[in-house]
């Protein structure tokens, strides 16, 4: 009876100080720390929250308040949105739920029904929703993009925008842009020409489309051999960045297919496994850096494109910050996409340094082989789409990392089949390679293992570390009281130092952390937020 | 031995059909493939199922890579034989494996008796000191139980003449010094960040925080000693062929 007293209360307090999320809003989410408006909380994407409730010194007193168990057995991989007192998350695939964000009660749930002709390579998933005005939007493993009555998960429109037959999906959380909604397509295992598009959020209209491989005329379409364009994969599948002084959108691209076999498709193989940054309102490309040419590794460039303004070398700029599945950490200018700074984060085997342009030098034995070639990072990377974060505070940069991890990397012809995953061969396991999920860790000492991983980005030089005894999925939170918030596929979810790296506080949650952490207000109170297994946690501090 | 396996293995195939070539590297995986994954019911030689000996070539009718691939992947419906969840990169290393271990006798080892075998085990080889099996011994070493089921013959006649050779990460020791100053050594059955388990000389399952230990290290050489000398090859014959005949709790 208390209970549901309570329930009740929380709910009306929720409902009663709901407003329409404009753009504006997204844009200035700090203004508004108790929110989490947009994928990585807001468009700078630095998965850095001004709430300051929950301390180094009381962190220990965080309590489980409650827990959202989805009814799928796939990786929960998403961020939920909380938007005044409300959570939106995901269900996999693709439902979206609504709860209240205080109690777990569930206000509604959109099944989305899955066409059989879904073929995601990697997980039938989603990242998580977008939120613009009143409406939600997410974006479909069967590669429709649907816009849903935020109060009532009624669908509003529901369009189809890639083939899912031919291995087309949306696995990330769309990007709001003003009055549109951006997605980008997965794919880069079934060789599919990748893209991102624009869509108009009132009515599902394509605005723009920007093909992340070259077409016939355009510059770089030159870096493709043969036909092999059509093929070559370069997908996205996780949510980029926005800066609204330059009207860019910063999106990370996928690798070039066939994966592990580049014969057939001689040339740097433009713009797998690069950043573009595009004009919002056109979808033109303004600049993009390629961190991986005519990679055979599947070193998916799609990390979240971190903004930072800062100094840099004695005069502010404005910079973009990006630690890369290829085990690199990278400094840009995001104004124009020059290159200011690269280094190895892990132990890296197949470059040797950068050009004066930023190229990096890759070693002429860095090639995919028929016998296999022993390449470090191996082929999840030194890290992957799990969320990174900076805090402004101690002006660190947190990778989750795999250290000293090698995969062989073998090479085999393939005919490409539509709709059919085009490899062209496959990593195989070394002995440094990472437990099956599940299995027992019998790591010796020099083994491969995963760490949170703190660097200085003015010089790439490692601060700190916290060493785990098995590799991490899990995304990275901090706040402005120096806390740091993260996981791992062991099943703890901890809270850390962020400025030193200390154990201050670990909770067991029972399944892989593969998601990023998140935090919000509802009615004066912290919470923190995080999927795992199969469910999604949620603690406060012990009242 | 393997680049006399790897000639073979091409003279067979050429001599078969016109067969893929398969790397070195597919063949080690594939070994591991089919002990996850077809062992259950093709057993560790490749012949429980009647009228198929996978490791020998014989098929019903004749296969070729791209036939046994497809069969692992998809299954033969009405049948035993179901698809597996296995990617055609995955099922490739089968077939390499398949095709290599065609080209070499399944097994060196003849002549043993399980019988004699199993009295060496429990006896003069003092075998049971740290294995388990047949309800009886030390677990603190690798449960030998259903090893038969697990493992080809010429493999386990190697590792009781080499047993360091190939120390499989399931069967490490771990050395931890309590805080006491206590010293334990014992299997490692898991660890994480913050806790370590292990099974103890006294078949204990033993669990610690990290936190708790003065010390402790994962040790990835063997504490085994070699039979090379200790037993003679007949000996050494009828423990091949007591451990063979151990198929623990699976069915044939």
């Amino acid at each position: 009876m208390k209970t549901s007293a309570l329930a009740l209360l929380s709910l009306a307090a929720a409902l009663s100080a709901q407003s329409p999320v404009t753009f504006d809003r997204i844009l200035n989410a700090d203004k508004e720390p108790q929110n989490w408006l947009s994928y990585s909380g807001t468009t700078r994407s630095q998965r850095y929250s001004l709430l300051t409730q929950i301390t180094p010194d009381n962190v220990k007193n965080l309590e489980l308040q409650w827990v959202f168990q989805s009814r799928s057995l796939e990786k929960y991989e998403s961020t939920p949105l909380v938007v005044d007192g409300v959570m939106y998350t995901v269900q996999n695939p693709d439902d979206v739920v609504a709860l209240d964000a205080a109690t777990g009660r569930v206000f509604w749930t959109y099944s989305y029904q899955v066409s059989p002709d879904a073929r995601p390579c990697c997980g039938r998933l989603s990242r998580g929703v977008a939120i613009l005005g009143e409406t939600l939007y997410i974006g479909t493993i069967d590669a429709h993009v649907v816009a849903l009555d935020a109060k009532t998960g009624k669908a509003i429109w529901d369009v189809e925008v890639g083939k899912a037959a031919s291995g087309y999906a949306i696995t990330h959380a769309p990007q709001i842009v003003k009055d549109k909604v951006i997605v980008g397509m997965a794919g880069g295992e079934y060789g599919i020409r990748g893209y991102i598009l624009a869509l108009d959020a009132k009515s599902g209209k394509e605005a723009w489309r920007f093909y992340t491989i070259p077409g016939p005329g355009e510059p770089g379409h030159e870096s493709w051999a043969g036909d092999s364009w059509k093929t070559g994969g370069a997908s996205v599948w996780v949510t980029g960045s926005y800066d609204p002084d330059t009207n860019l959108t910063f999106w990370g691209i996928g690798n070039p297919g066939p994966d592990w076999n580049g014969d057939k498709r001689a040339g740097d193989n433009l713009y797998s496994d690069s950043v573009v940054a595009l004009d919002a309102d056109t979808g033109k490309l303004k600049w993009y850096y390629q961190f991986s040419p005519h990679d055979e590794f599947d070193y998916d460039s799609v990390q979240v494109p971190v903004l930072v303004d800062t100094v840099w070398q004695g005069r502010p700029r404005k910079l973009m910050m990006w630690a890369n599945r290829n085990g690199l950490f990278y400094v840009l200018d995001r104004v124009n996409g020059q290159f200011l700074m690269g280094k190895p984060f892990v132990k890296v085997n197949w470059m040797n340094g950068f050009d004066e342009r930023g190229r990096p030098m890759k070693l002429a034995s860095a090639a995919s082989s028929k016998d296999g070639t022993l390449i470090l990072p191996g082929n999840q990377g030194g890290t992957n789409y799990y969320n990174p974060s900076y805090s402004p505070r101690t002006g660190l940069f947190y990778i989750p990392a795999w250290d000293n991890y090698s995969s062989l990397f073998v090479k085999q012809d393939q005919d490409f089949v539509e709709g059919r995953t085009f490899g062209g061969g496959g990593p195989r396991p070394t002995t440094s390679a990472p437990v099956a999920p599940g299995g027992s860790n019998f790591r010796a000492e020099d083994d491969i293992y995963g760490a949170v991983r703190a660097i200085d980005p003015k010089t790439g030089e490692k601060k700190w570390e916290f060493k785990m005894a098995d590799v991490t999925d899990a995304g990275i939170l901090t706040t402005a009281s120096d806390l740091l918030f993260s996981g791992g596929r062991e099943g703890y979810f901890f809270a850390l130092d962020a400025r030193d790296g200390k154990l201050l506080w670990k909770a067991t949650v029972g399944g892989a952390v593969r998601s990023g952490p998140m935090t919000y207000t509802v009615n004066g109170r912290q919470y923190v937020a995080v999927d795992a297994g199969n469910s999604l946690f949620v603690w406060a501090l012990r009242q | 031995m393997k680049p006399s396996v790897i000639c073979l293995f091409l003279l067979a195939s050429s001599a078969l059909l016109a067969q893929h070539e398969y790397a070195a590297t597919d063949t080690e995986n594939g070994a591991r493939t089919y002990t996850n994954n077809c062992v259950y019911c093709h057993g560790p030689e490749g012949d429980q199922i009647p009228g198929i000996n996978l490791l020998q070539g014989k098929f019903r009718r004749t296969l070729s890579d791209d036939d046994i691939a497809r069969i692992i992947r998809e299954g033969i419906p009405g049948t035993g034989m179901p698809a597996q969840n296995m990617n055609e990169g995955n099922a490739r290393t089968i077939v390499a494996y398949l095709r290599s271990s065609a080209a070499v006798p399944a097994s060196t080892v003849t002549g043993g008796d399980a019988a004699r075998g199993k009295t060496i085990f429990e006896g003069k080889g003092g075998c049971t000191a740290c294995h388990h099996a047949a309800g009886t011994g030390s677990r603190s070493g690798p449960d030998l139980s259903d090893i038969g089921a697990l493992h080809r013959a010429v493999e386990l006649e190697q590792s009781l003449i080499d047993p360091g050779a190939v120390v499989l990460p399931q069967n490490r020791f771990v050395k931890v010094v309590t805080k006491d100053g206590t010293t334990l050594t014992g299997r490692l059955m898991n660890q994480d960040t913050f806790t370590l388990q292990m099974i103890d000389s006294q078949d204990r399952l033993r669990s610690f925080p990290i936190a708790d230990l003065r010390q402790h290290s994962v040790i990835t050489t063997t504490s085994m000693p070699s039979y090379k000398d200790r037993l003679n090859s007949q000996e050494r014959a009828d423990v091949v062929a007591y451990l063979v005949s151990l198929k623990g709790a699976r069915k044939p």
